[in-house]
């Protein structure tokens, strides 16, 4: 397999999607659509083959790419893949298509529109799959440019501003990543993160850092922590997300809370962690803190808004908070921690994120189209006994609501249920303050569905509302039956990171 | 192994599957959808009298089957299915009385256009009511639990069209959360501490002696035992779906649902899952009694809350106005009782309460049904009445139901269920509260319920509607017969003469007593029911009600203490002061928290990265331009609109960064070179 690359696939088959698609301007928009999707697909497709030939009991890094690229500056073209890239990957081959089936044709301009959604869902791969920091990086940035393109031009009244704001506060934070890794490259030589973590592991690196002296340490971790939490984001640095996920087109916002968060919390998990266990150690009261505000008042903001979109975006703020809570629970711990706390926490948390993707994916999907059916209406006040005129819609909505409130039965409460398990077994005190966001998190998305669905008829459903047509159909019957499939048998997915989790419960050796 | 017990899943399953096929059936499939519910529950009856049949044989024995769900890291979670007497019993009364409603909603559900639903919402409630009691796992249990929770918000909001089922709805779902949350914490404190949750495993489950010793010594502040913080959180799930005080407030509410609804939450599902919970992890809330100097035990707390329960429902059912909340109350109040028995530490009292009672609760609501569908759905006890000519078969059944609650003596299986729970809190050696506030709910009782029936079924018709009241037809009807049966039946199983059900669920042999065991108390308790019937029928039986709007001879006579009770003793409102009112103000101020003081630091950045922008345009115009200003005055007027047009933030912050970080790496790789 490695000699076809399998990985590099992975990134490249979206970008060349996107590349032929630029070549043919002539193409009639379904045409577009419909090539778009199959390049789309390619992600699921490889991930399946690459989850087909996946060494199951293995931990570590499988399809590893390596080639030299800047020798003078020992730069590679590393890539590699492991249970959580792989969890990932799976995770954007699943959304991605779903995104673009939301996307609207009818839009402006709709070649230009996938073009840019298929160069942010490959720069999205890459980092997942990239290992060393100099293409990884790229990645990180190149992901941007595109999701500002599709923010500010398909998006609401805001957009604009939203889409601005998005892109200099995240810039903003990936500033400070990129002097944390320069500053990393100069202690230690190397952009690679297998190497960095080996150097993390044994202590090395701290020591290394230690050597320029001054309060360089803190100021790297400091950087890098700053890049990453910006980009979950962990709280207080999310207010960038509200106003972007609101604004962008349906289909953008399902990538965004789906796929793009997702790539802080795997920064977290893939660098912070390994690269700082003792900095994070120290450090880990306040972020314990700062994700208990995620939690908590991250659902109770959730309650206070009536834009249904900005709703759903900000419990996305609270559910990856859980994991950032779960991590943070492991390497706060001291001294050997019970390893059946610890590797339910982290799995848990790599759970959470798959969960996540899909739950508030179809949730934005589904206010998406109240959208598109009321012209545009998204507040809570806007609609009433939708259940009445469109009772598929209401079903399948029900799912991903259920789903993201955490009923036993759907994916959301496995991961949440194993989060709570583990971070009790390291600091009860946060899984008890914990519970009050899976509380609030209840409360305003059954007001959500009281006040859209029941009742009688009202506001934009008092019309000609109709129920989904057979495309919205495909794209939200397949996320509730993995709900539901998922929620019963977590099994079929744990086993991907279970190695991986493993090892990571072996080698916590806390200060 | 038994073979009854790798069937054991279907009992649940059974119910599940036709909740499935209702799910994708379309609204002009009502009788399929109709047919699988009744078909799966009675598929699910025969396998629980099965069940119960094969675990009578060795009563003390807990056969289980324990499976793994998943892996998670290294652990793996596993589930079980267990059967002993407990659960075989409450198998059967689930799926007998959930049959019965089932075929009574035939008739009731007759006209709704959502038919097919309602019987597929029905199915997932009794499945997940099944799987409640058939799991060998507290985490399958939790799983069921909620589920319980989903099928009642679908049902109690079935009617979803109408604002206040809606409301009632979320309610219910909110406040039995609130409950869960705390069983959720319990469950995670016990698999942290235990490293599993499966009951029975060989000696490795919860419920066993190894767990049980480790749990039970003392070891949190105050010398408290785990087991008694971790059997309060669970405590906390149960008064949540059992309507135990303060968290009852959802229960009468829920009778927004359609009454057959009514019915399988208060008799055979929901409410019963709360006292069955404790009821089934009894050794654990008993674990911490062997300490003595501890200031509190799990039990204790039980009892009071039950007892408060107890007396608080039976007052507030006083003085209700509607045929379905004076039910709704009586059943916070029994379930009171049933707590305040395992409190007291007999659990076996408890159950065979909750079994006499889902069968005359059951039986109640139907009958109430059978009312309210008679008389066009008017529910207000006023506008009712001389309903007992018209429809003689529901009367005598209600009667029947009524006595049975009450506990009239000798004769109704209310009255026996009672006694065990009053003999039991009699013995109780830590307070006599308990017992003081059980008999004062017995004279309540017995005298709200007269008060319904004389309302309801003496007199004459005071409204339009129940005029014309006529008898519902026999698939309603015959429901009401076979329960009236069981609510007469039932008692003898559980007699001091001869505790069947007790040695059963024990699995030891009960000494056998003289029927007229504890008889100072017996007697007391048979001259307070006759007190309580006695006074109803004084006041509401010797001279109907003529005049629908004429008010009580209660309000009458003590109008401010009435209007309390009928307000419910004003606790909603007293929630919605508090509780509400925190709420409200967490999520005003984190919204206020984001617009105000992060969203502000982020544009005091912006204006800091605007300032250092212009401040650096400033010294480019003046200082290095200054030179070539004659020759590029055009090029800067140009520049100048340009950067007008500019917000000037991204400029400024990202040229600040830019420049910081070239600084930075220079100084790192010097500090790194050297």
């Amino acid at each position: 397999m490695s000699s076809l690359a399998l990985l590099s696939l992975v990134i490249l088959v979206p970008w060349a999607g996107a590349a032929l698609l630029a070549c043919l301007p002539r193409l009639a928009p379904r045409a577009q659509k419909a090539l778009a999707l199959l390049f789309s697909l390619s992600t699921l497709v490889l991930s399946l083959v690459a989850m087909s030939s996946f060494e199951r009991a293995a931990g570590g890094y499988q399809f590893v790419e390596t080639h030299a690229w800047i020798p003078s500056l020992n730069i590679h073209y590393h890539l590699g893949l492991d249970g959580m890239s792989l969890l990932l990957v799976l995770l954007t081959g699943l959304l991605s298509p779903a995104c673009l089936l939301a996307a609207r044709t009818k839009a402006e301009n709709p070649r230009l529109f996938f073009v840019l959604f298929l160069l942010l869902q490959g720069a999205a791969l890459g980092v997942f799959l990239a290992l060393d920091f100099f293409h990884w990086f790229i990645f990180w940035e190149l992901s941007l440019v595109p999701a500002y393109f599709l923010i500010k031009l398909w998006g609401g009244p805001g957009a604009a501003r939203a889409a601005y704001q998005f892109v200099i506060y995240t810039i903003g934070g990936s500033a400070f990543l990129l002097l944390g890794f320069v500053a990393l490259y100069a202690a230690t030589g190397t952009f690679d993160f297998v190497e960095l973590a080996a150097m993390g592991a044994d202590g090395s690196l701290a020591s290394k850092l230690a050597a320029l002296g001054g309060y360089w340490p803190q100021a790297v971790f400091l950087g890098v922590f700053l890049g990453f939490a910006v980009k979950v984001p962990v709280y207080p640095f999310h207010t960038w997300l509200p106003s972007a996920y609101a604004e962008a087109p349906t289909g953008v916002s399902m990538f965004l809370t789906g796929v793009m968060s997702k790539m802080g919390v795997y920064g977290f998990l893939r660098l912070l962690w390994p690269l700082f266990p003792t900095a994070l150690h120290d450090a880990a009261l306040p972020i314990i803190w700062l994700a208990l505000a995620g939690i908590v008042l991250g659902a109770y903001a959730a309650m206070r808004q009536t834009d249904l979109k900005r709703m759903v975006a900000y419990s996305s703020v609270n559910h990856v908070s859980y994991c950032i809570l779960a991590l943070i629970a492991v390497s706060a711990a001291t001294g050997r921690p019970a390893d059946a706390a610890s590797s339910a926490a982290l799995g848990g948390a790599l759970l959470q994120m798959f969960n996540h993707g899909l739950s508030a994916g179809a949730l934005f999907f589904c206010v998406g189209i109240l959208e598109s059916r009321s012209g545009g209406l998204r507040g809570l006040d806007d609609f009433g006994g939708v259940r009445t005129a469109a009772p598929v819609f209401a079903g399948l909505c029900g799912f991903a609501l259920f789903s993201s409130l955490g009923l036993p039965g759907l994916n959301g409460f496995v991961g949440e249920f194993m989060i709570f398990r583990g971070v009790w077994g390291l600091a009860p005190w946060a899984a008890a303050v914990a519970c009050l966001g899976l509380f609030a998190t209840a409360l305003f998305l059954l007001t959500f569905w009281q006040r859209v669905f029941h009742g009688p008829r009202a506001g934009a459903a008092l019309g000609a509302f109709k129920d989904l047509s057979a495309r919205e159909i495909a794209v939200l019957a397949p996320m509730a039956a993995l709900m539901l499939v998922l929620g019963l048998f977590p099994g079929l997915i744990t086993w991907i990171f279970n190695p991986l989790v493993r090892s990571w419960a072996d080698h916590l050796t806390l200060p | 192994m038994k073979p009854i017990l790798s069937l054991l899943w279907l009992i649940p399953a059974l119910p599940l599957a036709a909740a499935a096929l209702g799910a994708v059936t379309p609204r002009s499939g009502r009788r399929r959808a109709a047919a699988a519910a009744i078909a799966a529950m009675a598929g699910s009856l025969i396998l629980s009298v099965l069940a119960l049949r094969a675990a009578l044989l060795n009563p003390s024995a807990h056969l289980y089957l324990n499976f793994d769900w998943f892996t998670l890291g290294s652990a793996t979670v596993r589930l079980g299915w267990l059967l002993d007497p407990v659960n075989g019993l409450m198998c059967v009364m689930v799926s007998l009385v959930g049959l019965l409603i089932f075929i009574f909603s035939l008739g009731y559900m007759d006209k709704d256009e959502n038919f097919a639903r309602f019987f597929c919402f029905l199915s997932l409630f009794a499945a997940a009511m099944l799987g409640v009691v058939v799991s060998n796992s507290l985490l399958l249990l939790f799983v069921s639990w909620e589920l319980v929770g989903l099928a009642s918000y679908l049902l109690i909001g079935f009617w979803f069209q109408r604002p206040a089922a809606a409301a009632a709805a979320k309610k219910a779902f909110i406040t039995t959360r609130i409950g869960d949350l705390g069983f959720l914490l319990g469950l995670i404190w016990l698999y942290d501490s235990t490293g599993t949750l499966l009951l029975y495993d060989g000696g490795g489950g919860v419920l066993e002696t190894h767990a049980l010793g480790l749990l039970g010594a003392g070891g949190l502040p105050f010398g408290l035992a785990a087991s008694t913080a971790i059997a309060l959180l669970i405590f906390c799930g149960a008064a949540g779906k059992s309507g135990q005080f303060p968290l009852h407030v959802w229960l009468p509410d829920a009778m927004e649902g359609p009454t057959p609804v009514s019915a399988l939450i208060h008799a055979a599902t929901m409410v019963a899952a709360g006292v069955f919970l404790v009821a089934r992890v009894f050794p654990l809330f008993e674990a911490d009694q062997a300490l003595r100097s501890v200031p509190l035990h799990a039990l204790t707390v039980v009892a009071f809350i039950g007892a408060i329960t107890a007396l608080l429902g039976a007052l507030i059912a006083v003085a209700q106005e509607d045929l379905k909340r004076v039910l709704a109350f009586s059943t916070v109040s029994q379930l009171g009782y049933m707590m305040l028995a395992l409190g007291v530490g007999s659990w076996t009292a408890a159950l065979f309460h909750l079994l006499t009672h889902a069968f005359f609760k059951a039986l109640l609501f139907l009958a109430a049904g059978s009312v309210i569908h008679a008389a066009h759905h008017e529910q207000d006890i006023r506008r009712l009445g001389g309903l007992r000519g018209p429809m003689r078969l529901t009367f005598a059944t209600f009667a029947v139901g009524m006595m049975a609650l009450a506990g009239v003596p000798f004769v109704f299986s209310g009255f026996w269920s009672k006694e065990a729970i009053l003999h039991a809190a009699s013995q109780w050696d830590v307070s006599s509260v308990p017992l003081v506030a059980a008999l004062a709910g017995v004279v309540l009782t017995a005298f709200y319920m007269t008060r319904l029936v004389c309302e309801v079924f003496l007199g004459h018709a005071r409204s339009e509607e129940s005029s014309h009241a006529h008898e519902s037809p026999p698939v309603m009807t015959v429901p009401l017969v076979v329960l009236a049966f069981g609510a007469v039946a039932l008692g003898f199983l559980g007699t001091p003469a001869w505790p069947w059900i007790q040695s059963r669920m024990t699995g030891q042999p009960v000494a056998a007593h003289s029927i007229l065991e504890g008889g100072g108390l017996m007697a007391l308790s048979i001259v307070l029911v006759a007190l309580g019937i006695g006074a109803g029928a004084a006041l509401y039986g010797l001279r109907p009600r003529t005049d629908s709007a004429a008010p009580d001879p209660l309000a009458a006579s003590m109008p401010r203490v009435f209007a309390f009770l009928a307000n419910r003793m004003k606790l909603d409102e007293l929630y919605a002061a508090t509780l509400g009112r925190l709420n409200s103000f967490l999520a005003a101020l984190s919204d206020v928290l984001d617009r105000r003081l992060w969203d502000g630091a982020v544009r005091l950045l912006a204006r800091l990265g605007q300032l250092t922008g212009s401040l650096d345009r400033e010294a480019d115009i003046r200082g290095l331009n200054a030179g070539f200003d004659a020759v590029s005055s055009g090029v800067r007027r140009a520049g100048r609109a340009y950067s007008g047009a500019q917000t000037g933030a991204a400029q400024g912050y990202l040229r600040a960064l830019a420049l910081a970080f070239v600084v930075l790496a220079l100084i790192a790789m010097w500090g790194g070179g050297r």
